[in-house]
């Protein structure tokens, strides 16, 4: 079977029109709404999800999602949740592609094979580990290759060509550049720079090329929609989601800011 | 509580070279390693080949040499404590005197070194955590005398039982921001510090403190701190005529341990000895006692031990001393322990306290609640040896900033 992720790249391709990548907590606002998060996500659209994994150290992490890792632990939120929602999510998309993005100890404390294998099984398609470069993911990489998950790898503003070469090899169903230098919902997205870093790195790889970071409205994303394959959007949308309640309000906080972006996003369709 | 006093501890293990480690990469066997996100890949291959350039560099050699002497104060001596030996009756106990550094314990030994570095690499801005406030005090120090500007992470928690070190950095002109977020902590210091360096990295650099991080800060920091050893070694041939049977330190993050250990890894017959923080007992959960207690994982750039839950989510710990009140380790103290060179054994806040006021009224030494670990161990291990063996407890800083901590503890007010 295909992979999702890299059956949704090829029909973006041939719409003509850059995805839309959302990052949210599993288990934020409340563990009970992680699967209707989901939902209202690819309803309002999300073209791909990443599904973040609580950790107590999210050291690559601004206020925003450190709050929403610290809700989501206050809850008791383990792998256990996220891949119960993952199949819970499951049971009504089959379609969408799911990224489960996370540090490494705790994966490595569940048993990173066992929980590859029981990803898989969820229905997740990828893996970012925030924390592992691939000078450390020898060991991870093959199990997901076995499995056919892929290994999402991140590029940076500081990632020397040499060196932005040597990731570009092992990307597995994208490519995640980082837009600035700094944390997630940092203010300080330069976005010419980034469409010039973005240029740059078209033609690095065979791989789709997604950005995030500090992307936090429409204007913003057209514009590095222009120069990519998909834009992710993150801290806008979990601090949008922080005080839903039930489904209905889950719905209305993402409707709140997602569909601009969408639009935006499809206006750019054939450009 | 009793604990042992004397654990399994065989020497080297066959065939290891422990001047060898780390390797290339920062490993030290399983352990080390380079763990965080992309951003800081290159800035510490920056800072790597910038450090593996002047290390060899004799111009650099010089100048930290220079400071080491005329400004840290080093050599430290080593000073017997005639009257605790006695009174204890077993072996003798030695101290290498820490305490009497500039700044009152052995982190400025890493930081007038990686200070030296910073300048050479063109940086203006030191970023630093702390957690007893020993590292950022000598942070901002160095920072001062270089002209850098310097700012300092501290857990809300640290700063409240810290005030007397908090008051001495911003005397020194740095900034101490307080870190409100996890369990306003060391821990979270450290993630709120690399958060700074991802966002600043062009223009900063990130002073760690002790031998934990990605690579290459555990060999650096520990490198700045074998000035320690390598000194202990000497003077022990030249005043003793002979090597200590054993060597002990209190290891948190484990800078003055690995500081005081690594020139006598490859002597077979000195036993050496980690002191944990066994807080309330470990059986209690709290604790700070990452190799007694802690299992293999991943935090803060390295693989090493840590202390987490059966979610992998990092545990608040606990210490009377905030200095090792951290719930990882050194990388190099996991290999340590895992090929049996080095045992490590819990002391507990109690077991520490009662050390401390020993040794201030036998010797007139007010040692550092986090060095008072390593004189508890120090003291029930000398119990148990015959007088004409040495036991060598780095002392690896005063006390005076506990004072006010020993005070509450006791019910006195001040």
């Amino acid at each position: 079977m295909p992979n999702r992720i890299d059956t949704r790249f090829a029909a973006l391709r041939a719409a003509g029109r850059p995805g839309l990548i959302t990052f949210t907590t599993a288990g934020d606002p409340d563990p009970a709404l992680t699967v209707d998060v989901l939902h209202a996500l690819v309803r309002h659209g999300a073209d791909l999800v990443e599904l973040g994994m609580p950790f107590s150290d999210p050291m690559a992490d601004g206020p925003v999602i450190q709050q929403a890792n610290e809700r989501a632990l206050a809850r008791h939120v383990g792998l256990a949740h996220v891949l119960e929602a993952l199949r819970g999510f499951r049971a009504s998309d089959a379609d969408t592609p799911v990224v489960l993005m996370g540090y490494l100890n705790p994966i490595e404390r569940y048993g990173f094979e066992r929980f590859a294998v029981a990803a898989a099984a969820a229905g997740a398609d990828g893996l970012l580990l925030v924390d592992c470069p691939i000078e450390e993911s020898a060991g991870y990489e093959a199990v997901l290759q076995r499995l056919g998950l892929h290994q999402v790898y991140l590029l940076a503003p500081t990632t020397p060509p040499e060196r932005r070469s040597r990731i570009a090899a092992k990307a597995g169903g994208f490519l995640y550049y980082v837009s600035f230098k700094g944390i997630t919902g940092a203010g300080h997205l330069e976005t010419a720079q980034a469409m010039a870093a973005l240029d740059e790195l078209r033609g690095l790889s065979q791989a789709p090329l997604a950005v995030g970071f500090g992307i936090r409205d429409a204007a913003t994303a057209a514009l590095l929609g222009a120069h990519a394959q998909a834009i992710v959007i993150g801290s806008v949308l979990v601090e949008r989601l922080a005080d839903a309640r039930d489904a209905s309000q889950v719905d209305a906080a993402v409707a709140s800011c997602l569909p601009p972006i969408r639009d935006a996003l499809h206006a750019l369709r054939g450009g | 509580m009793r604990w042992n006093v004397q654990p399994e501890n065989p020497g080297p293990a066959e065939g290891i070279d422990y001047s060898a480690l780390p390797d290339a990469r920062g490993h030290f066997g399983p352990y080390g390693g380079s763990f965080v996100a992309e951003t800081l890949m290159a800035p510490l291959a920056e800072l790597a080949a910038a450090y593996e350039r002047y290390r060899v560099d004799p111009e650099f050699i010089a100048e930290l040499e220079r400071d080491r002497r005329h400004y840290v104060g080093r050599p430290t001596p080593i000073y017997h404590c005639e009257r605790l030996s006695r009174e204890v009756g077993g072996a003798q106990i030695l101290l290498k005197r820490e305490d009497l550094n500039h700044t009152g314990a052995h982190k400025i030994n890493n930081t007038v070194g990686q200070g030296l570095l910073a300048r050479r690499m063109g940086k203006r801005r030191i970023i630093a955590e702390t957690g007893a406030g020993q590292h950022g005090v000598a942070s901002a120090t160095i920072a001062a005398r270089l002209g850098l500007e310097c700012v300092v992470y501290m857990g809300a928690v640290d700063i409240e039982r810290q005030a007397i070190n908090v008051f001495r950095m911003k005397l020194l002109g740095a900034t101490v921001v307080p870190v409100h977020s996890g369990s306003k902590t060391l821990k979270d210091a450290l993630n709120e510090a690399l958060r700074d360096w991802v966002t600043n990295v062009d223009h900063t650099f990130y002073m760690i403190g002790t031998v934990a991080g990605p690579h290459p800060y555990p060999k650096m920091v520990r490198d700045f701190n074998s000035v320690v050893g390598q000194e202990a070694r000497a003077q022990m041939l030249a005043e003793y005529g002979k090597l200590p049977d054993a060597v002990i330190a209190c290891v948190g993050g484990g800078s003055n341990a690995i500081g005081i250990f690594h020139h006598f890894l490859n002597d077979p017959g000195v036993a050496i000895i980690g002191a944990e923080a066994a807080g309330e007992g470990i059986a209690t959960g709290k604790h700070a006692a990452s190799l007694s207690a802690g299992v293999p994982g991943v935090l803060h750039g390295n693989r090493t031990y840590l202390i987490a839950d059966a979610d992998g989510q990092i545990l608040e710990t606990h210490s009377v001393s905030a200095g090792l009140d951290y719930p990882g380790v050194g990388p190099e103290h996991a290999f340590l322990k895992d090929s049996g060179r080095a045992s490590y054994v819990g002391v507990t806040d109690a077991q520490a306290l009662a050390a401390f006021h020993r040794l201030a009224r036998t010797e007139g030494i007010l040692a550092a609640l986090e060095s008072s670990h390593a004189v508890a161990h120090g003291i029930a291990l000398a119990a148990t040896l015959p007088k004409d063996r040495h036991v060598l407890v780095n002392l690896s800083g005063r006390g005076d900033k506990d004072v006010n901590t020993i005070a509450r503890l006791e019910g006195i007010t001040l």
